[in-house]
């Protein structure tokens, strides 16, 4: 049995694991990922990058896209991309695709 | 925004509008082919009569949905001995709503899971009453039921339904926490709950079998601390430590009427699962009254709403925000008063006399279980 944490990097490609997904919820007025006990409120930028969770894109591609999209600088976007999927991964809400 | 109303007593109260709840537990049913002895259910059970039809309780899911609820956990009782559990699974998704089953195992084959799953269940609980077909069956009082649960978890990675494993801890299992563990990531689990043993319903008659020592707490502190570093971002642990042994209470169920609500097999509305203990409460049924009223309006739920009717050590404490002066149900149960400081608080007057009880009563010699009523 093995403890270790699948890693994580630029060149993955993951999607939400089954079991958890985004909803509106219209009587909060906000975007919510819901997971076993949990519901996360994201904010827009968050929820971009949900949505983006195509498992086909990597996450390099995702922020390459990104920083096209909104004209904004690569390497701060990849990082903001990089932090969120960190607290996904911890909370087990992503599959790795590859 | 708050909204002054006037209470029972005819004195006027200052209570802060609640917000919407987050999610609710539907006890499908008490029946339940186990009898764990430390079943939170009341002593008194629910009659299989007596409990909502499958349209009641649908039309209780919808006005959940519509109220703001997002997680609904379908619980019991034993869920399964439900025989509209798949109509009910397949309604509550489609409305939206993230469906999370907690069930024994007792009472699924193969083929409801797979209908469980086509219905769109999100997730699933299943209790784990021990880490061995011997102590497991022991607990449950019920031959056969951990081979079941077995099955069962691989039914369900089968089916591509999420796993926690669920586990109450107690005296006699307390060192089964890592094998807990270990099992649940053989199961396939993302997340495995391990809750110490609550005094309510059927285990206030066990405290003396199932309370755990202080040694066995500490040790157990330390084996899921170990066990979170080992397995990050393999296995979720939520870890809920022994209430007697810690120096505050826990704000029980996020603040009474301020995240979730119970529904009750005959459609009483609740704050908790053990709030009927709560002599001075009445509860509003679903059958009279719609859940948005009785979230927003009844007494029960606006009794320990707000700080006003805090004794007076918890409102001038700065941790009132944090757990809410703790657990209603154990103020009753221990002080006598469901308006009092929790006792297991370090600052209630009581806090001292309940450690010495927890002490002896962990040392206690051969205190038999007494199981569930089925
Ligand atoms: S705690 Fe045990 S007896 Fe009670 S409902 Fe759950 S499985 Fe059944
Ligand atoms: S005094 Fe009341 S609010 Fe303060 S920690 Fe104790 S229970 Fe919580």
């Amino acid at each position: 049995m093995s403890g270790d944490a699948p890693r994580i990097s630029g060149s993955s490609v993951v999607k939400l694991a089954r079991g958890v997904r985004l909803r509106e919820d219209p009587v909060r007025g906000q975007t919510v990922l819901l997971a076993p006990e949990s519901a996360m409120a994201l904010d827009d930028i968050a929820v971009a990058i949900v949505e983006a969770l195509d498992g086909k894109r990597s996450l390099e591609r995702i922020a390459a896209d990104f920083a096209e999209k909104f004209d904004a600088p690569v390497a701060r976007i990849a990082e903001d991309v990089e932090t969120f999927i960190h607290e996904l991964a911890v909370r087990r809400m992503l599959e790795i695709v590859e | 925004m708050r909204t002054s109303v006037t209470s029972a007593g005819d004195i006027a109260r200052d209570i802060p509008r609640a917000p919407p709840p987050m999610a609710m537990l539907a006890e499908l049913t008490h029946r339940c082919p186990l009898a764990c002895p430390y079943c939170s259910n009341p002593i008194e059970l629910t009659r299989a009569n007596e409990e909502l039809s499958t349209e009641e309780w649908i039309g209780v899911f919808r006005q959940a949905a519509d109220l703001g609820v997002l997680h609904l956990h379908l619980s019991g009782g034993e869920p399964a001995s439900r025989r509209d559990l798949v109509e009910l699974t397949r309604a509550a998704v489609s409305l939206g709503l993230y469906t999370n089953l907690i069930t024994s195992g007792v009472g699924l084959t193969g083929a409801r899971i797979g209908s469980l799953a086509d219905a769109g269940l999100d997730h699933l609980q299943l209790s784990l009453q021990g880490v061995s077909p011997e102590s497991a069956d022991r607990i449950g009082g019920y031959q056969g039921g951990y081979e079941r649960k077995m099955a069962v978890a691989a039914w369900v990675a089968g089916a591509g339904i999420p796993l926690t494993l669920n586990a109450v801890c107690h005296r006699e299992n307390m060192g089964e926490i890592d094998a807990m563990i270990e099992l649940a990531i053989r199961l396939k689990a993302r997340r495995v709950e391990i809750a110490t043993v609550q005094f309510h319903g059927w285990a206030e008659r066990n405290k003396a079998a199932l309370m755990p020592t202080r040694e066995q707490v500490e040790r157990a502190t330390r084996t899921v601390a170990e066990a979170r570093e080992k397995y990050q971002g393999v296995l979720v642990i939520d870890y809920v430590p022994a209430d007697y042994h810690s120096r505050y209470p826990k704000a029980c169920m996020g603040g009474w009427g301020r995240v979730g609500l119970n529904v009750t097999p005959s459609g009483r509305v609740l704050p908790c699962h053990a709030a009927e203990t709560i002599p001075s409460l009445s509860f509003e049924n679903v059958r009279e009254t719609s859940l948005a009223a009785i979230w927003y309006d009844s007494d029960a739920f606006n009794a320990y709403r707000g700080e006003d009717w805090m004794p007076e050590l918890c409102r001038s404490c700065e941790r009132k925000k944090v757990d809410f002066g703790g657990c209603r149900c154990q103020a009753m149960a221990l002080a006598g008063d469901a308006s009092a400081t929790d006792p297991v608080c370090i600052r209630s007057p009581l806090r001292e006399r309940l450690t010495r009880e927890a002490d002896a009563l962990s040392t206690t010699q051969s205190a038999g279980l007494i199981y569930r009523g089925r």
